[in-house]
């Protein structure tokens, strides 16, 4: 080197490329406070206010931490820091029955989804190229159409005196109508109903992606095609069974409108039971509880399922 | 290998799509049902869209739908196009996996967590809720599917197209809106007809977020369905479904059009190298 | 040596070795450049100074950093130490957008949304150039890459080499002082690769422009450059012409790197005149290798031997050759216009390769399979590397 003593004028990696530091920064900052303010925060609110008193008034709890009063506020929210409303949670059996019976639901309604939607992504990625776009279309349109429309169809279809009734009884199938609309039965439909393109997508992505030349290298080597299914397909497959059983399960727990149109009174699903506590019993501390609980029993899936997602990122980019 | 469709699988698809598609089907027929009882065909009547546009209340939920689509619709394209360069381009930042986590996470969030926390922190802060909260509710979660929609489309990006303008004198500013946004334009004006579908498909998230005054037209339609099945509603449902319905046919028509076309003329340029 | 090469060349490039004139300002300086990215040092101290008008080719397997030391000239990367001067000024710190160089990237980077005279018109409008000018400039370089009549095509209505040609044009159009190619042929097929090749030289006779190529093929580097520098690991083990870059490899890796040689691990066992004396535990057998007699008896040393200039015959060589292995023919691979014999040493798993020009049209070889053969050559036609 010539002149050892060069001032070291490099600047940052990828300098060129990029917008300046600062603009960085800004371009991050952006997206990054507006979820951190509108996605993030609120759960810290929940999570406050699931440890508050109810009151009757507007808004209906009393704030236990009053952050106004600075650290003194905090202390006494420390002592005062209680947790009845989750003490109410687990002695009221309404609840803990709402749980399971979520889990149980979400956890069936998942696997209903599996086994229709396997078949039909297959069917899909077989089908002749041309027709592909078309069928990926078909699959994905119903899925822009209002859940609720879509839940709403099924009402008409599966009452007492609705058009499953009318057909069956119609062709003799049936002599009585069958009582399917709200039981457990009709959540089900909805559910396997409403989510199924979110089941096929995923599915059809990596059946497609599979190598036909590998199916054909087991039959060369002596595989007969259903052992080759087994051994090759579906192995190949997982990724997306496992992405689509995320995206339907999740949502799933949780789930409102379905229950709630289909499924009556006696379907108990965690989301309603939330709705109906905060919308019905006004009851803010209690539906944040639950709330709370909901999330502690998604945070593992979500997580499984971001780092899923995060790690297709890092491997495409 | 065999080519083409077997047996089974025709009978799986056939089986999907009509499971699909019938429900949707059906409430679409009953719309036009002269009769009032839902399950007795009446005769074809358009009776019920005509007693629609008389419906005040329907129409102005369905104005405020509408607002609040267009301005969360075009909100969220910004922000979560905003997010997918921060996902794909900004490498690795104090706060990566929270972001990331934030991205996704909404996508599969159960609604009623994510709209009771929004109202929660409306009230905290003191907002009114109405028009302001819903847009601001809407922005939100349907920023994210954007920020999905236009990252794939940038992790496939070529960069070197950017550093080719780069090194050709333009700026990164200017190549940014010469290069990398048109380039990208299709994913976002996907990205922004998903978040428009979204805002004026969502029912939980408005209930809670929304306030007196701003009723969507799925709340309208919710508070309805609840006391039974009317061929009103099927008639508003079936709008809304011609209309999503249109708008992504001609939406997928277009791209694949431009498609054809490209194929066609690589083909052609490759026979007559 | 370097006039030996140069024999081979053209009138106007015997003159042109501006490298070789002391006095010789280059244009463009690598002063100790090293780049890590992360623990990897992916450029490591090179120094490499290229001058005015010079075809210079950076040549190494991939990962070997060639093309970060290509995109550090264009500013896409940034010297993690070091310094890259181009005439006379120090480009640290200057943006891409600012630099009087331009690239030819390796997937074109043709802008799809712009039509051929668009892409070729942009970095000229970049400069605020009027829209007179930038027409006729378009003009001309469409006219230079003959593509006349494609100026309102979009890329994609262009086959692979009309793209390429493209591609060139728009990194011409501003004049750069350098031009930079990323692999520029490496998406054509062979045919077409090899006429563009030749086309890209005259362009650049014509424009009287330095260029600098990035390359992982060989035979490419050899036909267009004026030197080339090969790289490995970072490092920059021989910057030479392609005639010397063949014949006088400087390490054993350079060696085995461009073209076939076989390699014999050998040890010095004397010195006479001109020459040294080795023995090869390998074949078994005694050399004499010309050149520096100045290797100590016992070190290890190895020597390279090009397959060419080796002689075969089932005949026992003239009783003054030197350099004789016996061995059996092993496989024969017919080129055409060569024909490669693998003939393995008696007594030994060596395998030589030899290779014979077929100047005669007859399919008849005068050595076939599992004959029995000798295998020698001339002392000045190997050549003696550290081991």
């Amino acid at each position: 080197m010539t002149d050892a003593a060069a001032p070291d004028a490099s600047p940052p990696a990828r300098a060129a490329a990029a917008p300046g530091r600062w603009k960085r920064w800004l371009l991050i900052a952006i997206p990054y406070c507006w979820l951190l303010a509108l996605f993030l925060a609120p759960f810290f609110i929940v999570l406050k206010i699931s440890v508050s008193d109810t009151v009757i008034a507007q808004p209906p709890y009393e704030p236990v931490l009053d952050l106004s009063q600075g650290w003194q506020g905090i202390k006494d929210w420390w002592s005062a820091l209680d947790l009845e409303n989750y003490s109410a949670l687990f002695d009221d059996e309404l609840y803990l029955a709402s749980y399971l019976s979520s889990l149980k639901i979400a956890t069936i309604s998942t696997l209903l989804t599996l086994a229709i939607a396997y078949p039909m992504a297959y069917g899909m990625a077989r089908a002749p190229k041309s027709i592909r776009p078309t069928l990926l279309m078909a699959v994905i349109l119903p899925f822009w159409t209002s859940l609720l429309i879509r839940v709403y169809a099924w009402i008409g279809i599966l009452n007492p005196d609705g058009l499953l009734n009318a057909f069956l009884l119609w062709a003799r199938v049936i002599n009585e109508p069958l009582y399917i609309m709200n039981t457990e039965t009709a959540v089900y439909i909805g559910i396997v109903y409403s989510y199924l393109p979110f089941m096929v997508l995923p599915l059809y992505a990596s059946l497609e992606k599979l190598d036909e030349t590998l199916l054909e290298a087991a039959a060369d080597l002596g595989c007969p095609p259903w052992k080759a299914f087994w051994k090759i397909t579906v192995p190949l497959s997982l990724p997306g069974v496992i992405a689509g059983c995320f995206l339907v399960f999740i949502p799933a727990v949780g789930e409102f409108v379905i229950p709630d149109l289909l499924g009556g009174s006696e379907t108990l699903m965690i989301g309603k039971t939330l709705y109906n506590e905060f919308f019905l019993n006004r009851d803010w501390p209690v539906s944040s509880a639950i709330a709370v609980l909901l999330l502690l029993v998604l945070v593992v899936p979500i997580a499984i399922y971001n780092n899923i997602q995060a790690r297709e990122i890092g491997d495409k980019a | 290998m065999r080519k083409g469709l077997s047996g089974v699988n025709i009978v799986a698809l056939t089986f999907g799509f009509a499971f699909l598609y019938l429900p949707i089907l059906l409430l679409v027929i009953y719309s036009f049902n002269a009769s009032q009882l839902v399950t007795v065909w009446g005769g074809f009547s358009t009776r019920w869209y005509v007693s629609l546009f008389h419906n005040e209340q329907l129409l102005e939920a369905a104005w405020v739908t509408i607002r609040v689509g267009l301005l969360s619709a075009t909100v969220a394209t910004v922000l979560g196009t905003l997010a997918a360069i921060t996902l794909v381009r900004m490498g690795r930042f104090p706060g990566r996996t929270l972001f990331s986590g934030m991205v996704y996470a909404p996508l599969v969030m159960p609604e009623v967590i994510t709209g009771l926390s929004m109202l929660l922190l409306f009230v905290a802060i003191g907002l009114d809720r109405g028009f302001i909260t819903l847009a601001l509710a809407h922005i939100t979660f349907s920023m994210c599917f954007v920020a999905v929609v236009v990252q794939s489309r940038l992790i496939s990006f070529d960069r070197s197209l950017e550093e080719a303008a780069l090194d050709l004198g333009c700026t990164p500013f200017k190549t940014f809106f010469v290069i990398t946004l048109p380039i990208i334009l299709p994913a976002i004006v996907s990205g922004w007809m998903l978040a428009f579908t979204l805002s004026i498909d969502d029912l939980v998230i408005s209930q809670f977020t929304t306030g007196p005054g701003a009723t969507t037209l799925p709340m309208r339609i919710y508070s309805s369905v609840r006391l039974g099945v009317k061929p009103e509603i099927n008639a508003v449902c079936t709008i809304l479904i011609a209309i999503v319905t249109t708008g992504v046919i001609i939406a997928s028509i277009a791209t694949k059009r431009a498609e054809n076309e490209r194929m066609k003329a690589e083909r052609a340029a490759a026979a007559g190298r | 040596m370097a006039k030996a090469a140069q024999k081979a060349l053209g009138p106007i490039r015997r003159s042109f070795a501006p490298w070789l004139d002391p006095s010789a300002v280059p244009l463009i300086r690598f002063e100790n450049v090293v780049k890590r990215f992360g623990d990897f040092v992916a450029v490591d101290n090179v120094s490499i100074d290229i001058h005015q008008r010079e075809f210079f080719a950076l040549l190494g397997p991939s990962g070997c950093g060639k093309t970060t030391l290509m995109r550090m000239l264009a500013g896409f990367e940034a010297p993690t130490s070091g310094r890259i001067t181009l005439a006379g000024k120090d480009l640290a710190g200057v943006p891409p957008y600012r630099r009087p160089v331009n690239m030819m990237f390796q997937s074109y980077a043709l802008f799809p949304h712009m039509t051929v005279a668009q892409n070729i018109a942009f970095g000229l409008k970049q400069d605020n150039i009027g829209k007179a000018e930038i027409e006729t400039r378009v003009k001309e370089m469409l006219r230079l890459v003959k593509l006349e009549a494609f100026g309102a095509r979009k890329p994609h209505q262009l086959s692979g080499g009309q793209r390429q040609r493209v591609a060139l044009a728009r990194s011409l159009a501003k004049r750069p002082k350098v031009l930079l190619l990323d692999e520029p042929l490496g998406a054509l097929d062979k045919k077409l690769r090899e006429e563009t090749q030749f086309e890209l030289m005259d362009l650049q006779q014509e424009l009287g422009l330095t260029f600098m190529i990035v390359t992982h093929d060989q035979e490419e580097a050899m036909v267009v450059a004026d030197r080339i520098a090969v790289m490995n690991h970072g490092k920059l083990v021989q910057v030479a012409t392609p005639g010397e870059i063949y014949e006088q490899p400087n390490c054993r890796y350079v060696a085995d790197f461009i073209g076939d040689i076989n390699i014999f691990d050998a040890t010095v066992t004397g010195a006479e005149v001109g020459g040294t004396r080795l023995k090869s535990a390998e074949v078994g057998a005694d050399f004499v290798a010309a050149g520096d007699a100045s290797a100590v008896a016992g070190t290890e040393v190895a020597l390279a031997i090009r397959p060419e200039k080796m002689r075969i015959s089932t005949e026992p060589p003239p009783a003054d050759a030197t350099n004789v292995l016996k061995g059996e023919v092993w496989d024969i691979a017919y080129l055409g216009d060569w024909t490669t014999l693998l003939v393995k040493v008696e007594g030994s798993e060596k395998i030589v390769r030899v290779s014979r020009a077929n100047m005669t049209r007859s399919e008849a070889r005068p050595i076939g399979w599992d004959d029995k053969v000798f295998v020698w050559f001339a002392p000045d036609a190997g050549i003696l590397l550290a081991a």
